[in-house]
């Protein structure tokens, strides 16, 4: 009681959190609030005339074809960027788990793509798939004669910024399920066991939806990912070519504002990116924390 | 210890007061790599050669981060006094009441220069409607044709083609021979689109290509253009023309990879050949279309200095010394031998002629006499677009689907020059008056 009246009187606390506070602020409040405001402004690169115009950025945007066209590809990207991440972190996992000789140090080197920088992802992959010089782009040409060419068949293209964003992702797929695995008590999958159940029954009965947590959890990150940190990746690999065939929203956002100094529509897109977000948060925040349990 | 600190202190102040002896001029540039190693000689050459002022150079990034950079710190106020931007930022600094013009700079500083002496298609880019010169052309380059002679010889070609129809003969025989490729192109816009309606003498946008207003429409879908393109796609077929990608590095690489036998891209590449390609190869101007008596000039690429307006009258008379120094005959040769950008004034043209220089480096001389040849029209001075690079991503992206055959020249033509007239209403609302 004596404790609490204490901190009641006291100004400690609200000193404690401040510096927070003022880096909330700053670094996300402030900037969140002026890409708010310019949203409805239409305004020249220096900043010299504006008006204000209410919702016309957002009419210019959604009366424009190809911010459809980029919405399509962004949400076809994120999920089969999100699918493939986690199913691969999920296969390595369980037999990472299964290991009985260099467990440890498969598990660490397995973790080591997560530290890579996405736009040296994009790199990387690019010099393997590039159709005139990479390894595995001969190869698909030379040898198994499929024409391959992400600079002009937008398919390939899309297949490689996919392939990349994902396998950047796999590590951290990998942590989470490996740590999923090593808390499903032992009793619960032998006891299957006994009963009768086959290693594939036990995974898909017993394994699974004890990780289910997990994979939620999991979705929503690679979802958010997918959408707002593939940018390297998106700028090294293809610039959003061939003809914006992977111009994803976020890239889409850069290359308006910053390269073509069209602040407005820029701003509008930033706040239609920020209501995705919002909806991932509170659905994460709803679900994943109170419904998906079983343990 | 309190000696020493006044000590200190004292140093301080007096350092303080050596470095404000010369008026500094804040300078922000895009040269990376060699050339920034290049400019910052330029710079030393200036900084040496009087004491008043002290030019400060920064690389700043790209030519897109940089403009950024440079936009940022304007809203700050803390703008430098010369940005150096790319041609296609041209509509946004003159629109954008920020800058104080080169011309009235040099006048109200008393600074001559003779601007009858540099290449009419060079200034004609930076000029307004009412000829008055707003940013110092400093690296410009443009367009031409290298073609790899061991190639040519093995295929048994004496001749660069001259014409897009001979372009085609050309490198179907380079294809016979065993090349993989016969054409790549880097900068396609630029070069067809662009570049290619200047040389033809027609029109690219309304409003004598956006020099006379600020809400322009393109024109360019013209059975010329569109046929030009055609024939290209056509030529896909059997790889005498291939698609690499984007701007200059992918169409540079295929080519000094010994792959293609012809490759079109700015006249600043020549360094990069000098130094990396392993084979024999030679310049020639870009190819137009037969029948065509009158080719006119390219038109110019490269970036030009900016005076940024909010400084103080000393620092402005400074900067116009600066530019009468950048003007000189004698930097523009040095300038020119060391980085390979056109040399941009006759009397420079001249003396390097007399030093017989073009005898041994003849396809630096190349893009000097495509730049020259016969009077710019309205058609060929340059372009004054808003919103340009956004409209230049576009035709990327329209050009792409053409090559991948998800368009036809015409539809793929007709769509960029819609979405283009899209951005250039977007623009001229942004910057209504």
């Amino acid at each position: 009681m004596l404790k609490r009246a204490h901190y009641k009187r006291s100004i400690l606390p609200y000193l404690l959190v401040m510096p927070q506070i003022f880096v909330t602020i700053v670094f996300f409040f402030w900037p969140a609030a002026k890409a708010l405001i310019g949203a409805f402004l239409l305004t020249d690169p220096f900043g010299q005339k504006s008006t204000f115009v209410w919702f016309e950025n957002f009419k210019v945007l959604f009366s424009t074809p190809e911010y459809y066209t980029s919405l399509k590809i962004t949400l076809f990207f994120s999920a089969m960027t999100a699918l493939l991440s986690i199913s691969a972190g999920l296969l390595l996992a369980v037999l990472a788990n299964r290991l009985i000789k260099f467990k440890s140090l498969v598990q660490t080197v397995l973790i080591w793509p997560y530290a890579v920088a996405p736009a040296m992802a994009g790199m990387l992959w690019l010099f393997l798939f590039h159709p005139s010089y990479g390894m595995i782009g001969f190869f698909l040409n030379e040898v198994m004669k499929l024409g391959w060419n992400p600079v002009l068949n937008n398919n390939h293209a899309l297949l490689l910024v996919i392939i990349a964003s994902a396998w950047k992702q796999v590590s951290y797929n990998f942590i989470f399920f490996l740590s999923g695995l090593q808390s499903i008590p032992k009793s619960v999958i032998e006891a299957a066991a006994i009963d009768g159940a086959g290693p594939s029954t036990r995974f898909w009965k017993i394994v699974f939806p004890l990780l289910s947590p997990t994979v939620f959890f999991l979705v929503v990150m690679n979802l958010v990912y997918a959408l707002f940190d593939t940018f390297g990746v998106i700028h090294t690999t293809t610039q959003g070519g061939p003809g914006g065939a992977t111009n994803i929203l976020v890239y889409k956002v850069y290359a308006d504002g910053f390269v073509g100094l069209d602040l407005g529509s820029s701003a509008a897109q930033s706040v239609i990116l920020m209501i995705i977000t919002i909806i991932f948060t509170v659905i994460q925040f709803k679900y994943v924390e109170k419904k998906v349990q079983y343990t | 210890m309190l000696k020493k600190i006044t000590l200190a202190l004292l140093l301080n102040v007096c350092f303080i007061f050596t470095a404000q002896a010369a008026t500094e001029i804040q300078w922000w540039h895009s040269m990376e790599g060699e050339l920034g190693k290049t400019l910052d000689g330029l710079v030393a050459k200036y900084n040496s050669s009087q004491s008043n002022y002290k030019v400060i150079a920064t690389y700043r990034g790209n030519y897109t981060e940089s403009l950024n950079a440079a936009i940022a710190a304007f809203r700050a106020k803390k703008q430098p006094h010369i940005v150096q931007v790319f041609e296609v930022g041209t509509q946004t600094m003159m629109n954008s009441g920020t800058i104080y013009p080169v011309q009235d700079l040099l006048t109200d500083n008393k600074v001559s220069v003779n601007w009858n002496d540099f290449l009419a298609p060079v200034l004609s880019y930076y000029r307004d409607s009412k000829g008055k010169l707003l940013s110092m052309p400093f690296n410009s380059s443009t367009p031409i044709m290298y073609y790899n002679l061991d190639m040519f010889q093995k295929a048994g070609i004496k001749n660069p083609p001259t014409t897009w129809q001979e372009l085609r003969e050309t490198s179907k025989k380079l294809i016979r021979s065993g090349a993989k490729c016969g054409t790549v192109i880097g900068w396609q816009q630029w070069i067809l689109l662009e570049n290619f309606s200047a040389i033809h003498d027609l029109p690219f946008a309304t409003l004598e290509n956006g020099f006379t207003g600020i809400n322009p429409k393109l024109t360019y879908n013209n059975p010329a253009i569109i046929n030009n393109i055609k024939m290209l796609r056509e030529m896909m077929s059997d790889n005498s023309f291939r698609y690499e990608g984007r701007r200059t590095d992918p169409s540079k690489k295929v080519f000094l990879a010994g792959l293609c036998g012809i490759y079109m891209d700015s006249s600043s590449s020549i360094g990069a050949l000098k130094k990396v390609a392993k084979f024999k190869w030679a310049a020639a101007p870009l190819p137009y279309n037969e029948g065509l008596k009158k080719p006119l000039n390219s038109i110019i690429g490269g970036a030009t200095l900016w005076v940024f307006k909010g400084h103080k009258p000393l620092e402005y008379k400074g900067v116009a010394d600066f530019v009468s120094f950048l003007a000189k005959s004698e930097k523009q040769i040095w300038w020119h031998k060391e980085t390979g950008y056109l040399p941009i004034t006759m009397t420079a043209y001249e003396q390097l002629k007399k030093e017989g220089y073009f005898k041994k480096e003849p396809y630096q001389e190349v893009a000097i006499k495509q730049l020259t040849r016969g009077t710019p029209t309205v058609n060929s001075r340059g372009l004054r677009l808003g919103n340009f690079t956004q409209i230049r991503d576009v035709m990327d992206e329209e050009l792409e689907k053409i090559w991948a055959g998800k368009s036809t020249p015409e539809e793929g033509i007709k769509s960029s020059v819609e979405r283009g007239n899209r951005l250039l209403e977007q623009y001229a609302k942004t910057t209504r008056p």
